[in-house]
Protein backbone atom coordinates (compact mmCIF):
# COMPACT_ATOMS: atom_id res chain seq x y z
CA UNK A 1 0.00 0.00 0.00
CA UNK A 2 3.00 2.35 0.98
CA UNK A 3 4.94 1.52 -1.99
CA UNK A 4 2.25 2.18 -4.41
CA UNK A 5 1.95 5.58 -2.61
CA UNK A 6 5.24 6.31 -2.98
CA UNK A 7 5.24 5.12 -6.50
CA UNK A 8 2.16 7.46 -7.44
CA UNK A 9 3.11 10.38 -5.68
CA UNK A 10 6.76 9.87 -7.76
CA UNK A 11 5.08 9.19 -11.09
CA UNK A 12 1.61 11.10 -11.02
CA UNK A 13 3.63 14.92 -11.81
CA UNK A 14 5.51 14.16 -14.48
CA UNK A 15 1.81 12.06 -16.01
CA UNK A 16 -0.26 14.74 -15.55
CA UNK A 17 2.37 17.34 -16.85
CA UNK A 18 2.81 15.33 -19.90
CA UNK A 19 -0.97 14.76 -20.59
CA UNK A 20 -1.86 18.01 -20.01
CA UNK A 21 1.10 19.28 -22.45
CA UNK A 22 -0.78 16.91 -24.99
CA UNK A 23 -3.99 18.33 -24.13
CA UNK A 24 -2.73 21.89 -24.56
CA UNK A 25 -0.88 20.91 -27.84
CA UNK A 26 -3.94 19.38 -29.31
CA UNK A 27 -5.82 22.18 -28.30
CA UNK A 28 -3.65 24.97 -30.39
CA UNK A 29 -3.38 22.65 -33.43
CA UNK A 30 -7.37 22.48 -33.89
CA UNK A 31 -8.62 25.92 -32.15
CA UNK A 32 -5.48 27.54 -34.14
CA UNK A 33 -5.83 25.31 -37.54
CA UNK A 34 -2.34 25.14 -37.50
CA UNK A 35 -1.23 23.40 -40.69
CA UNK A 36 0.03 19.87 -40.32
CA UNK A 37 3.72 20.89 -41.89
CA UNK A 38 3.95 23.18 -39.09
CA UNK A 39 2.73 20.82 -36.49
CA UNK A 40 0.76 17.82 -36.62
CA UNK A 41 -1.71 17.15 -33.52
CA UNK A 42 -0.60 14.70 -31.17
CA UNK A 43 -4.05 12.42 -32.33
CA UNK A 44 -2.43 12.82 -35.56
CA UNK A 45 0.71 11.57 -34.56
CA UNK A 46 -0.71 8.91 -32.48
CA UNK A 47 -2.36 7.39 -35.88
CA UNK A 48 0.17 7.29 -37.58
CA UNK A 49 2.29 5.37 -34.64
CA UNK A 50 -0.24 3.03 -34.68
CA UNK A 51 -0.18 2.38 -38.67
CA UNK A 52 3.34 2.18 -38.89
CA UNK A 53 4.03 0.84 -35.47
CA UNK A 54 6.47 -2.76 -36.92
CA UNK A 55 7.96 -0.61 -39.12
CA UNK A 56 9.23 1.76 -36.24
CA UNK A 57 9.90 -1.31 -34.34
CA UNK A 58 12.44 -2.82 -36.71
CA UNK A 59 13.99 0.71 -37.88
CA UNK A 60 14.56 1.01 -34.16
CA UNK A 61 16.35 -2.73 -33.96
CA UNK A 62 18.18 -1.09 -36.61
CA UNK A 63 19.86 1.96 -35.17
CA UNK A 64 19.81 0.39 -31.94
CA UNK A 65 21.90 -2.22 -32.97
CA UNK A 66 24.35 0.12 -34.89
CA UNK A 67 24.17 1.83 -31.43
CA UNK A 68 25.23 -0.89 -28.98
CA UNK A 69 27.98 -1.97 -31.49
CA UNK A 70 29.35 1.95 -31.66
CA UNK A 71 29.39 1.83 -27.40
CA UNK A 72 31.11 -1.73 -26.91
CA UNK A 73 33.70 -0.82 -29.08
CA UNK A 74 34.53 2.70 -28.32
CA UNK A 75 34.14 1.32 -24.47
CA UNK A 76 36.85 -1.12 -24.99
CA UNK A 77 38.92 1.24 -27.10
CA UNK A 78 38.30 4.00 -24.15
CA UNK A 79 39.10 0.97 -21.75
CA UNK A 80 42.38 0.25 -23.04
CA UNK A 81 43.42 3.33 -23.48
CA UNK A 82 42.82 4.79 -20.12
CA UNK A 83 44.40 1.39 -18.56
CA UNK A 84 47.57 2.86 -20.86
CA UNK A 85 47.19 6.13 -19.79
CA UNK A 86 47.29 5.03 -15.74
CA UNK A 87 50.17 2.97 -16.39
CA UNK A 88 52.15 5.72 -18.33
CA UNK A 89 52.51 9.44 -18.03
CA UNK A 90 53.42 9.44 -21.95
CA UNK A 91 50.63 7.39 -22.99
CA UNK A 92 48.52 10.05 -20.46
CA UNK A 93 49.87 12.82 -22.34
CA UNK A 94 49.50 11.56 -25.93
CA UNK A 95 45.58 9.97 -25.11
CA UNK A 96 44.43 13.04 -22.94
CA UNK A 97 44.73 15.81 -25.34
CA UNK A 98 43.48 13.24 -28.24
CA UNK A 99 40.32 12.74 -26.49
CA UNK A 100 39.77 16.23 -25.88
CA UNK A 101 39.84 16.95 -29.93
CA UNK A 102 37.50 13.35 -30.53
CA UNK A 103 35.01 15.00 -28.01
CA UNK A 104 34.89 18.19 -30.16
CA UNK A 105 34.69 16.00 -32.91
CA UNK A 106 31.88 17.34 -35.10
CA UNK A 107 29.50 14.36 -36.06
CA UNK A 108 27.86 15.99 -39.11
CA UNK A 109 31.19 16.29 -40.70
CA UNK A 110 32.60 13.17 -40.01
CA UNK A 111 29.41 11.21 -41.31
CA UNK A 112 29.67 12.13 -44.87
CA UNK A 113 33.34 11.48 -44.72
CA UNK A 114 32.60 8.11 -43.19
CA UNK A 115 29.92 7.08 -45.88
CA UNK A 116 32.10 8.36 -48.63
CA UNK A 117 34.55 5.96 -46.77
CA UNK A 118 32.89 2.91 -46.37
CA UNK A 119 30.55 2.67 -48.82
CA UNK A 120 26.99 3.58 -48.71
CA UNK A 121 25.53 0.02 -47.64
CA UNK A 122 27.47 -0.16 -45.12
CA UNK A 123 26.37 0.08 -41.19
CA UNK A 124 30.09 0.47 -40.58
CA UNK A 125 30.29 4.42 -40.77
CA UNK A 126 27.46 4.75 -38.23
CA UNK A 127 28.67 2.40 -35.90
CA UNK A 128 32.08 4.07 -36.11
CA UNK A 129 30.73 7.31 -35.24
CA UNK A 130 28.83 6.27 -31.96
CA UNK A 131 32.38 4.52 -31.09
CA UNK A 132 33.93 8.15 -31.28
CA UNK A 133 31.18 9.61 -29.28
CA UNK A 134 31.25 6.90 -26.53
CA UNK A 135 35.14 6.97 -26.64
CA UNK A 136 35.72 10.44 -25.02
CA UNK A 137 33.72 10.69 -21.53
CA UNK A 138 34.62 6.38 -20.95
CA UNK A 139 37.67 7.88 -21.67
CA UNK A 140 38.05 10.57 -19.10
CA UNK A 141 35.93 9.22 -16.54
CA UNK A 142 37.49 5.82 -16.21
CA UNK A 143 41.17 7.59 -16.23
CA UNK A 144 40.33 9.39 -13.43
CA UNK A 145 38.61 6.11 -11.49
CA UNK A 146 41.90 4.26 -12.13
CA UNK A 147 43.57 7.24 -10.52
CA UNK A 148 41.37 7.10 -7.18
CA UNK A 149 42.93 4.26 -5.69
CA UNK A 150 43.24 5.48 -1.94
CA UNK A 151 46.48 5.40 -0.06
CA UNK A 152 45.25 3.06 2.24
CA UNK A 153 44.73 0.21 0.08
CA UNK A 154 48.39 1.47 -2.07
CA UNK A 155 50.10 1.16 1.00
CA UNK A 156 47.66 -2.29 2.34
CA UNK A 157 48.91 -4.00 -1.23
CA UNK A 158 52.30 -2.71 -1.18
CA UNK A 159 52.91 -4.03 2.88
CA UNK A 160 51.42 -7.43 1.29
CA UNK A 161 53.76 -7.52 -1.34
CA UNK A 162 51.77 -7.75 -4.42
CA UNK A 163 52.75 -7.35 -7.98
CA UNK A 164 51.44 -4.57 -10.07
CA UNK A 165 49.19 -7.46 -11.94
CA UNK A 166 47.84 -8.13 -8.20
CA UNK A 167 46.96 -4.25 -7.70
CA UNK A 168 45.34 -3.85 -11.05
CA UNK A 169 43.48 -6.88 -10.81
CA UNK A 170 42.20 -6.24 -6.74
CA UNK A 171 41.97 -2.98 -6.13
CA UNK A 172 42.92 -0.44 -9.23
CA UNK A 173 40.23 -1.77 -12.06
CA UNK A 174 37.15 -3.14 -9.21
CA UNK A 175 37.88 0.54 -7.99
CA UNK A 176 37.37 2.28 -11.69
CA UNK A 177 34.50 0.73 -12.33
CA UNK A 178 31.83 2.79 -11.01
CA UNK A 179 33.60 5.84 -13.18
CA UNK A 180 33.48 3.62 -16.35
CA UNK A 181 29.84 3.35 -15.45
CA UNK A 182 29.19 6.70 -15.30
CA UNK A 183 31.01 7.69 -18.42
CA UNK A 184 28.76 5.31 -20.07
CA UNK A 185 25.52 6.59 -18.78
CA UNK A 186 26.76 9.66 -19.82
CA UNK A 187 27.52 8.62 -23.40
CA UNK A 188 24.51 6.81 -24.01
CA UNK A 189 21.83 9.73 -25.01
CA UNK A 190 24.54 11.21 -27.26
CA UNK A 191 25.61 7.81 -28.54
CA UNK A 192 21.92 7.23 -29.61
CA UNK A 193 21.40 11.02 -30.75
CA UNK A 194 24.81 10.49 -33.15
CA UNK A 195 23.25 7.11 -34.08
CA UNK A 196 20.29 8.71 -35.81
CA UNK A 197 21.87 11.66 -37.12
CA UNK A 198 24.47 9.87 -38.65
CA UNK A 199 21.45 8.33 -40.78
CA UNK A 200 20.58 11.68 -42.34
CA UNK A 201 23.47 11.72 -44.37
CA UNK A 202 22.17 9.07 -46.82
CA UNK A 203 23.62 5.28 -46.67
CA UNK A 204 21.74 2.34 -45.66
CA UNK A 205 17.42 3.17 -45.23
CA UNK A 206 17.01 0.90 -42.54
CA UNK A 207 17.13 2.74 -39.24
CA UNK A 208 15.12 5.89 -37.44
CA UNK A 209 17.29 8.47 -39.01
CA UNK A 210 16.81 7.78 -42.37
CA UNK A 211 12.60 7.16 -41.66
CA UNK A 212 12.16 10.51 -40.55
CA UNK A 213 14.20 12.08 -43.20
CA UNK A 214 12.28 10.30 -46.06
CA UNK A 215 8.82 10.87 -44.26
CA UNK A 216 9.33 14.41 -43.90
CA UNK A 217 10.77 14.46 -47.66
CA UNK A 218 7.61 12.63 -48.36
CA UNK A 219 5.35 15.58 -46.61
CA UNK A 220 4.18 12.98 -44.32
CA UNK A 221 4.85 15.10 -40.96
CA UNK A 222 2.64 13.00 -38.80
CA UNK A 223 4.52 9.90 -39.55
CA UNK A 224 7.95 11.94 -39.17
CA UNK A 225 7.07 12.57 -35.85
CA UNK A 226 6.21 8.98 -35.08
CA UNK A 227 9.69 7.84 -35.67
CA UNK A 228 10.77 10.62 -33.71
CA UNK A 229 8.89 8.88 -30.58
CA UNK A 230 10.43 5.76 -31.57
CA UNK A 231 13.93 7.56 -31.46
CA UNK A 232 12.93 9.05 -28.17
CA UNK A 233 11.99 5.27 -26.87
CA UNK A 234 15.51 4.04 -27.83
CA UNK A 235 17.18 6.57 -25.83
CA UNK A 236 15.05 5.80 -22.90
CA UNK A 237 16.26 2.32 -23.77
CA UNK A 238 19.68 2.65 -23.40
CA UNK A 239 19.94 5.97 -21.02
CA UNK A 240 18.02 3.55 -18.20
CA UNK A 241 19.80 0.48 -19.25
CA UNK A 242 23.43 2.59 -18.65
CA UNK A 243 21.62 3.87 -15.09
CA UNK A 244 21.14 0.19 -14.05
CA UNK A 245 24.57 -0.49 -14.75
CA UNK A 246 25.83 2.69 -12.94
CA UNK A 247 23.29 2.14 -9.86
CA UNK A 248 24.81 -1.44 -9.58
CA UNK A 249 27.99 -0.62 -9.87
CA UNK A 250 27.81 1.70 -7.01
CA UNK A 251 25.74 -0.49 -5.00
CA UNK A 252 28.51 -2.89 -5.21
CA UNK A 253 31.09 -0.33 -3.32
CA UNK A 254 28.88 0.89 -0.90
CA UNK A 255 28.28 4.48 -3.12
CA UNK B 1 37.17 -20.25 21.84
CA UNK B 2 39.25 -23.11 21.69
CA UNK B 3 39.66 -23.20 17.99
CA UNK B 4 41.54 -20.70 17.18
CA UNK B 5 44.31 -21.88 19.31
CA UNK B 6 45.95 -24.80 17.54
CA UNK B 7 46.66 -21.90 14.08
CA UNK B 8 47.39 -18.98 16.24
CA UNK B 9 50.57 -20.46 17.42
CA UNK B 10 53.74 -18.91 16.32
CA UNK B 11 55.23 -20.20 13.35
CA UNK B 12 58.75 -21.79 14.17
CA UNK B 13 61.08 -19.49 11.80
CA UNK B 14 60.63 -16.52 13.34
CA UNK B 15 62.28 -18.00 16.62
CA UNK B 16 64.91 -19.39 14.39
CA UNK B 17 65.85 -16.23 13.03
CA UNK B 18 66.06 -14.04 15.65
CA UNK B 19 65.30 -12.74 19.41
CA UNK B 20 64.04 -9.81 18.53
CA UNK B 21 61.03 -8.77 16.56
CA UNK B 22 62.57 -5.40 16.00
CA UNK B 23 66.09 -3.31 15.98
CA UNK B 24 66.40 -0.01 15.20
CA UNK B 25 70.10 1.63 16.16
CA UNK B 26 70.23 5.09 15.43
CA UNK B 27 67.17 5.76 12.89
CA UNK B 28 66.27 8.70 11.15
CA UNK B 29 64.36 9.79 8.25
CA UNK B 30 65.12 12.81 6.39
CA UNK B 31 61.54 13.74 3.73
CA UNK B 32 62.96 16.43 1.20
CA UNK B 33 59.65 18.34 0.28
CA UNK B 34 59.63 21.99 -1.81
CA UNK B 35 59.73 23.80 1.16
CA UNK B 36 63.45 22.03 2.30
CA UNK B 37 64.51 19.07 4.17
CA UNK B 38 62.05 17.67 7.24
CA UNK B 39 63.65 15.75 9.73
CA UNK B 40 60.68 13.47 10.73
CA UNK B 41 62.93 11.02 12.94
CA UNK B 42 66.48 11.43 14.68
CA UNK B 43 68.51 8.69 16.11
CA UNK B 44 65.98 6.25 17.10
CA UNK B 45 67.32 3.56 18.77
CA UNK B 46 64.58 0.81 20.12
CA UNK B 47 64.31 -3.06 20.38
CA UNK B 48 60.81 -4.56 20.28
CA UNK B 49 61.07 -8.65 21.55
CA UNK B 50 58.86 -11.26 19.98
CA UNK B 51 55.66 -10.97 21.73
CA UNK B 52 56.01 -7.67 23.13
CA UNK B 53 53.46 -5.37 23.05
CA UNK B 54 54.90 -1.83 22.48
CA UNK B 55 52.97 1.52 22.15
CA UNK B 56 54.21 4.28 20.71
CA UNK B 57 53.27 7.82 21.81
CA UNK B 58 53.53 11.18 21.06
CA UNK B 59 52.07 14.58 19.46
CA UNK B 60 50.93 14.98 15.98
CA UNK B 61 54.57 15.13 14.21
CA UNK B 62 56.63 13.21 16.64
CA UNK B 63 57.28 10.31 13.40
CA UNK B 64 55.42 7.83 15.31
CA UNK B 65 53.89 6.82 12.24
CA UNK B 66 56.58 7.48 10.55
CA UNK B 67 58.39 4.87 12.60
CA UNK B 68 55.71 2.63 12.10
CA UNK B 69 55.71 3.05 8.47
CA UNK B 70 59.94 2.10 8.15
CA UNK B 71 59.60 -0.98 10.04
CA UNK B 72 56.66 -1.89 7.42
CA UNK B 73 59.07 -0.80 4.50
CA UNK B 74 55.94 1.77 3.40
CA UNK B 75 59.09 4.15 3.80
CA UNK B 76 62.93 3.54 3.80
CA UNK B 77 65.34 5.29 6.48
CA UNK B 78 67.93 7.64 5.05
CA UNK B 79 70.16 6.98 8.00
CA UNK B 80 70.78 3.88 10.95
CA UNK B 81 69.92 0.87 10.55
CA UNK B 82 66.83 -1.19 11.05
CA UNK B 83 65.91 -4.73 11.13
CA UNK B 84 62.91 -6.65 11.36
CA UNK B 85 63.95 -10.86 12.72
CA UNK B 86 66.88 -10.13 11.93
CA UNK B 87 66.70 -8.98 8.11
CA UNK B 88 66.06 -5.94 6.45
CA UNK B 89 62.03 -3.93 6.41
CA UNK B 90 62.22 -5.34 2.92
CA UNK B 91 63.14 -9.24 3.38
CA UNK B 92 60.99 -8.65 6.57
CA UNK B 93 57.83 -7.04 4.00
CA UNK B 94 58.68 -9.41 1.15
CA UNK B 95 58.54 -12.86 3.39
CA UNK B 96 55.09 -11.59 5.20
CA UNK B 97 56.77 -11.40 8.38
CA UNK B 98 54.13 -8.58 9.58
CA UNK B 99 50.45 -8.31 9.43
CA UNK B 100 49.41 -4.66 9.48
CA UNK B 101 46.06 -2.54 10.24
CA UNK B 102 45.81 1.53 9.73
CA UNK B 103 43.50 4.08 10.83
CA UNK B 104 41.24 3.22 8.17
CA UNK B 105 40.07 -0.05 7.92
CA UNK B 106 40.79 0.17 4.12
CA UNK B 107 38.69 -3.23 3.62
CA UNK B 108 37.53 -3.02 -0.40
CA UNK B 109 34.58 -2.46 -0.64
CA UNK B 110 33.33 -4.39 -3.42
CA UNK B 111 34.52 -7.57 -1.23
CA UNK B 112 32.70 -9.13 1.20
CA UNK B 113 34.05 -9.69 4.96
CA UNK B 114 35.25 -12.95 4.41
CA UNK B 115 36.49 -11.89 1.21
CA UNK B 116 38.57 -9.43 2.80
CA UNK B 117 40.06 -10.93 5.37
CA UNK B 118 41.10 -13.73 2.23
CA UNK B 119 42.85 -10.97 0.75
CA UNK B 120 46.20 -11.78 2.05
CA UNK B 121 45.77 -15.09 2.02
CA UNK B 122 44.18 -14.60 -2.15
CA UNK B 123 47.66 -12.72 -2.72
CA UNK B 124 49.69 -15.31 -1.37
CA UNK B 125 48.56 -18.61 -3.66
CA UNK B 126 46.51 -20.12 -0.59
CA UNK B 127 44.13 -22.56 -2.04
CA UNK B 128 40.16 -21.85 -2.13
CA UNK B 129 39.73 -24.56 0.71
CA UNK B 130 42.83 -23.55 3.23
CA UNK B 131 41.26 -19.79 2.76
CA UNK B 132 37.57 -20.43 3.72
CA UNK B 133 38.74 -22.95 6.75
CA UNK B 134 41.50 -20.06 8.10
CA UNK B 135 38.44 -16.89 7.33
CA UNK B 136 36.08 -19.05 9.18
CA UNK B 137 38.35 -19.15 12.29
CA UNK B 138 39.31 -15.13 12.27
CA UNK B 139 35.34 -14.72 11.88
CA UNK B 140 34.80 -16.53 15.18
CA UNK B 141 37.91 -14.86 16.61
CA UNK B 142 36.76 -11.12 15.75
CA UNK B 143 33.20 -12.14 16.45
CA UNK B 144 32.18 -11.62 13.10
CA UNK B 145 30.87 -14.94 12.04
CA UNK B 146 27.42 -14.14 10.90
CA UNK B 147 28.36 -10.98 9.06
CA UNK B 148 30.63 -13.05 6.74
CA UNK B 149 28.57 -12.05 3.54
CA UNK B 150 28.02 -8.65 4.13
CA UNK B 151 29.97 -6.14 2.51
CA UNK B 152 32.09 -3.41 4.66
CA UNK B 153 29.62 -0.29 3.77
CA UNK B 154 27.15 -2.71 6.05
CA UNK B 155 29.52 -2.82 8.85
CA UNK B 156 29.48 -0.20 12.14
CA UNK B 157 33.49 1.38 11.92
CA UNK B 158 34.37 -0.53 15.17
CA UNK B 159 33.08 -3.83 12.74
CA UNK B 160 35.04 -2.58 9.94
CA UNK B 161 38.12 -2.03 12.04
CA UNK B 162 37.70 -5.57 13.40
CA UNK B 163 37.65 -6.88 9.94
CA UNK B 164 40.92 -5.01 9.19
CA UNK B 165 42.25 -6.84 12.27
CA UNK B 166 41.06 -10.34 11.76
CA UNK B 167 42.85 -9.73 7.86
CA UNK B 168 46.26 -8.75 9.31
CA UNK B 169 46.19 -11.67 11.31
CA UNK B 170 45.04 -14.11 8.36
CA UNK B 171 48.93 -15.40 7.77
CA UNK B 172 50.11 -15.93 11.55
CA UNK B 173 52.39 -13.00 11.78
CA UNK B 174 55.13 -12.88 14.16
CA UNK B 175 54.83 -9.27 14.77
CA UNK B 176 51.67 -6.99 14.12
CA UNK B 177 52.29 -3.45 13.11
CA UNK B 178 48.97 -1.10 13.81
CA UNK B 179 48.20 2.50 13.23
CA UNK B 180 45.88 4.10 15.36
CA UNK B 181 43.31 1.39 14.60
CA UNK B 182 41.08 2.48 17.18
CA UNK B 183 42.09 6.37 16.19
CA UNK B 184 38.34 6.50 14.50
CA UNK B 185 36.04 4.92 16.29
CA UNK B 186 33.90 6.23 19.77
CA UNK B 187 35.11 5.91 23.17
CA UNK B 188 33.05 2.69 23.66
CA UNK B 189 33.44 0.49 20.94
CA UNK B 190 37.44 1.97 21.78
CA UNK B 191 37.53 0.48 24.73
CA UNK B 192 35.68 -3.01 23.67
CA UNK B 193 38.42 -3.29 20.94
CA UNK B 194 40.93 -2.90 23.53
CA UNK B 195 40.14 -5.49 25.36
CA UNK B 196 39.50 -7.78 22.44
CA UNK B 197 43.02 -6.43 21.08
CA UNK B 198 44.47 -7.54 24.07
CA UNK B 199 42.34 -11.71 24.35
CA UNK B 200 43.50 -11.76 20.02
CA UNK B 201 47.46 -10.55 20.78
CA UNK B 202 47.27 -13.32 24.02
CA UNK B 203 46.19 -16.14 21.71
CA UNK B 204 48.52 -15.15 18.47
CA UNK B 205 51.85 -14.44 20.68
CA UNK B 206 52.62 -11.95 18.13
CA UNK B 207 54.57 -8.68 18.96
CA UNK B 208 53.08 -5.58 18.46
CA UNK B 209 53.81 -1.94 17.61
CA UNK B 210 50.79 0.12 18.02
CA UNK B 211 50.73 3.50 17.34
CA UNK B 212 48.29 5.80 19.37
CA UNK B 213 47.37 9.34 20.71
CA UNK B 214 45.88 7.92 23.61
CA UNK B 215 47.61 7.89 26.78
CA UNK B 216 45.04 5.59 28.34
CA UNK B 217 44.87 3.21 25.68
CA UNK B 218 48.86 2.89 25.37
CA UNK B 219 48.91 2.23 28.88
CA UNK B 220 46.34 -0.40 29.21
CA UNK B 221 47.61 -2.85 25.81
CA UNK B 222 51.18 -2.29 26.04
CA UNK B 223 54.10 -3.73 27.80
CA UNK B 224 56.24 -0.79 27.45
CA UNK B 225 55.21 2.66 26.11
CA UNK B 226 57.68 4.56 23.87
CA UNK B 227 56.79 8.28 24.45
CA UNK B 228 58.14 10.26 21.70
CA UNK B 229 58.81 13.72 20.63
CA UNK B 230 58.21 16.11 18.11
CA UNK B 231 60.74 18.89 15.84
CA UNK B 232 62.77 16.25 15.43
CA UNK B 233 60.74 13.57 16.18
CA UNK B 234 62.81 11.49 18.42
CA UNK B 235 62.32 8.59 21.31
CA UNK B 236 61.73 10.98 24.68
CA UNK B 237 61.34 7.76 26.85
CA UNK B 238 60.19 4.11 27.09
CA UNK B 239 58.02 3.72 30.35
CA UNK B 240 57.97 -0.08 31.13
CA UNK B 241 53.99 -0.78 32.22
CA UNK B 242 54.01 -3.01 35.10
CA UNK B 243 50.43 -3.61 35.55
CA UNK B 244 48.42 -6.64 37.52
CA UNK B 245 47.91 -9.49 34.67
CA UNK B 246 46.11 -12.91 35.24
CA UNK B 247 46.41 -15.48 33.17
CA UNK B 248 43.29 -14.09 30.89
CA UNK B 249 45.34 -11.19 30.41
CA UNK B 250 43.56 -7.68 30.99
CA UNK B 251 40.07 -7.29 31.41
CA UNK B 252 38.10 -3.87 32.19
CA UNK B 253 38.71 -3.51 36.15
CA UNK B 254 42.14 -2.70 35.39
CA UNK B 255 40.76 0.30 33.69
CA UNK B 256 39.83 1.71 37.27
CA UNK B 257 42.91 -0.15 39.10
CA UNK B 258 45.62 2.05 40.96
CA UNK B 259 48.55 0.95 39.14
CA UNK B 260 47.05 1.62 36.00
CA UNK B 261 46.53 5.01 37.14
CA UNK B 262 49.87 5.35 38.13
CA UNK B 263 51.23 4.54 34.78
CA UNK B 264 48.49 7.00 33.05
CA UNK B 265 50.39 9.51 35.40
CA UNK B 266 54.09 8.20 34.09
CA UNK B 267 53.20 8.63 30.80
CA UNK B 268 51.76 11.68 30.76
CA UNK B 269 54.89 13.51 32.32
CA UNK B 270 56.41 12.15 30.47
CA UNK B 271 54.99 13.56 27.24
CA UNK B 272 54.45 16.56 29.03
CA UNK B 273 58.93 16.45 29.25
CA UNK B 274 59.51 18.18 32.35
CA UNK B 275 63.52 18.53 32.89
CA UNK B 276 63.78 15.11 34.81
CA UNK B 277 62.79 13.65 31.17
CA UNK B 278 64.56 15.46 29.16
CA UNK B 279 68.06 14.85 31.60
CA UNK B 280 66.59 10.67 30.90
CA UNK B 281 66.58 11.17 27.28
CA UNK B 282 68.97 9.47 25.58
CA UNK B 283 69.54 6.90 28.87
CA UNK B 284 66.81 5.09 28.88
CA UNK B 285 65.71 4.39 25.27
CA UNK B 286 66.67 0.42 25.61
Amino acid sequence: MRAVTVALRQWAPPLVLGLAFLLAWQALVVGAEIKPYLLPSPTAIGTQLALVAPLVWTSALATGANVLVGIVLGTAVAIVAAVAAARSGVVDELMSPTAAAVSVMPIVALAPVLNTMFGTTSTTPRRLIVAIVVFAPVFVTTLRGLRQVQPVHRDLMRAYAASPRQLSRLVTIPGALPYLFTGLRIASSTAVISAVVAEYFGGLQNGLGSRITSAAANSAYARAWAFVLGAIALGLVFYLATLALERAAARRTGG
Amino acid sequence: MSTPVSTTGLPPAAFALAAHAVEATGVGKVFTTRAGAVTALEDVHLTIGAGEFVALIGPSGCGKSTLLRLIADLDTPTSGELTVFGRSPRAAREAQDYGIAFQQAGLLPWRSVRANIELPLELHGVGRSGRTVRSTELLELVGLTEFAGHFPHQLSGGMQQRVAIARSLAEQPSLLLMDEPFGALDEMTRERMQTELVRICAESRAAVVFVTHSIPEAVFLADRVVVMSPRPGRIAEVVPITLTRDAAGRDEDLREDATFFAAVTRVREALHGDGHVRAARGVDVR
